[in-house]
């Protein structure tokens, strides 16, 4: 009785990871389903139609955080709200923290998981942008074992990952702030909460003079794929940051960016929205003041 | 597939297509249609329920996936007929018009409501921004929300603690 929306599917929760392995082995057309927060919006609105969702919610394995001397490693199932508040990952990440109180609304972050943003592979999404920043490590599991992909090599295209059929991913690894890091991030989007319009994402280290030892900035909606801000590091390496600096910088970067035009505005509105968050972001990190 | 899921403290057990929504479950399944659905993918918070003390949209989830765990609906709110302070808040300010996107609001804030913590106007639009009010332009919602918060501290802090909504029995 009643009314459905999303096309008919058989659905199983998991309770180990072989059940994963079996069913995504039995059935090409299945699909894995963690939070649902992109998944069963795209089901309803029947732009997908897998034969069965093999639910990962129960898997202990994808859960946790874990900090060792280097490095930080989260489980794929820590919901957005978790990445948020949880105190290694603001210490040992407070940029991918930050990124996470821009991810949709509270509701949806109390649901929707780190490893579904990054499977998700949406070039307007927050995490995949500070995840290139923090020059992560993916790591992908299947029934063969582990694979670690670096972040660089993960995104491909529109919706596209390294991820193969029967591959998921079970968590993500991270080199640990230390006492010469820093970071910063803007975003602009119509109301707090929707997808970006243009963001920037950026990671930096300081020598003890305070020039750039090294810098990444992940851009939000730059392009088919989440990924870097072109020829940032050698511009930067071993020179103290100013305002000047960055603009030129910017202005390179933006030259060899084609972010195409969308619902949002022309090919050239968006590059201007990017160029002014990669500038904010990027001032932000070298503690230049707020942008005028 | 059977699903046996706590609401508003009552045990529910259906046998659902694995494909319903949470809040076609709600409103369909177990008649209860104060949750309303607006845009069915998860944008507008007019369906928003409270899983396990926490909200979350009913629309982006599949009733199968709520076996086993605990759901409060806006009828869960009230207390023998009498109205939550959410509820007589948002009477006393006008904190609705047509009252479409009050449920999802009030759930949204129960969990807030029961921490019993005071919040400034901007905390409480961070934590309002996920739902969408096509009436009032928010400024009523957001004195609703000051004057239940702010009687819910006061009366933490007198010791009697915020109304709660009846959500005892067990769900294994
Ligand atoms: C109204 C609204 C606004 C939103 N705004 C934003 C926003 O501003 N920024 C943003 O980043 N996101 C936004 N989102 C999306 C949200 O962040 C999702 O939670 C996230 O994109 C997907 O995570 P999930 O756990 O919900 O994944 P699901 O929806 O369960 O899955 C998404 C995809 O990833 C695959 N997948 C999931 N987990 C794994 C895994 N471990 N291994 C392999 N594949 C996997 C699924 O098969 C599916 O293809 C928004 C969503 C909504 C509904
Ligand atoms: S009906 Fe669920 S968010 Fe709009
Ligand atoms: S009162 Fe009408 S939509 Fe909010």
């Amino acid at each position: 009785m009643g009314s459905v929306k999303p096309p008919p599917f058989d659905y199983v929760r998991a309770a180990n990871l072989d059940d994963v392995w079996d069913a995504l082995d039995a059935d090409e057309d299945a699909k894995v389903i963690a939070g649902g927060q992109s998944l069963i919006p795209l089901l309803s609105l029947r732009f997908a139609s897998p034969s069965l969702l093999v639910d990962l919610g129960a898997l202990g394995e994808l859960t946790g955080v874990q900090l060792t001397d280097s490095v930080l490693r989260i489980g794929a199932l820590t919901r957005h709200c978790e990445v948020e508040r949880n105190a290694a990952i603001r210490a040992a990440a407070p940029l991918l923290a930050e990124a996470a109180t821009w991810v949709a609304h509270p509701q949806i972050r109390n649901r929707g998981t780190l490893g579904g943003s990054v499977a998700h592979g949406d070039s307007a999404a927050e995490f995949p942008a500070a995840l290139l920043a923090l020059d992560a490590t993916m790591v992908a599991r299947s029934r063969a074992g582990e694979r670690r992909v670096a972040a660089t090599d993960f995104f491909l295209s529109y919706f596209t990952t390294a991820l193969e059929p029967g591959e998921i991913l079970a968590a993500v690894e991270l080199p640990v702030a230390r006492s010469s890091s820093t970071w910063g991030f803007a975003e602009f989007a119509r109301r707090r909460g929707d997808y970006a319009i243009g963001g920037a994402a950026v990671q930096a280290e300081r020598d003890a003079d305070g020039s750039c030892r090294s810098v990444r900035a992940g851009l939000l909606a730059a392009g088919p794929a989440p990924c870097l801000a072109p020829g940032l590091a050698d511009a930067f390496a071993g020179r103290v940051v100013d305002r000047q600096l960055i603009a030129g910088v910017v202005d390179e970067a933006l030259a060899r960016l084609a972010p195409g035009e969308n619902v949002h505005g022309s090919a050239g509105y968006r590059k201007d929205v990017i160029g002014e968050m990669l500038r904010r972001a990027l001032a932000s990190a070298f503690e230049l003041g707020e942008v005028a | 597939m059977k699903t046996r899921v706590v609401v508003n403290g009552e045990m529910y057990e259906r046998d659902v297509e694995p494909r319903m929504l949470m809040s076609d479950f709600i409103r369909h399944e177990l008649g209860l249609t104060g949750t309303n659905v607006g845009c069915e993918h998860g944008v507008c918070g007019s369906c928003t329920v409270v899983l396990d003390g926490e909200p979350v949209r009913s629309c982006t989830m599949l009733a199968v996936q709520a076996d086993g765990r605990r759901i409060t609906t806006v009828e869960g709110l009230s207390n023998d007929g009498e109205m939550h302070g959410l509820q007589r808040a948002f009477t006393a300010c006008h904190g609705l018009q047509c009252g479409f996107c009050t449920p999802g609001f009030l759930m949204t804030l129960l969990p807030v409501y029961n921490e019993g913590k005071r919040l400034e106007s901007e905390e409480i639009r961070e934590v309002i921004s996920g739902n969408l009010c096509r009436c009032t332009g928010y400024q009523q919602i957001v004195e609703s929300v000051q004057m239940a918060l702010d009687e819910a501290a006061d009366l933490a802090e007198s010791g009697e603690g915020p109304d709660r909504p009846s959500d005892d029995a067990d769900v294994s």
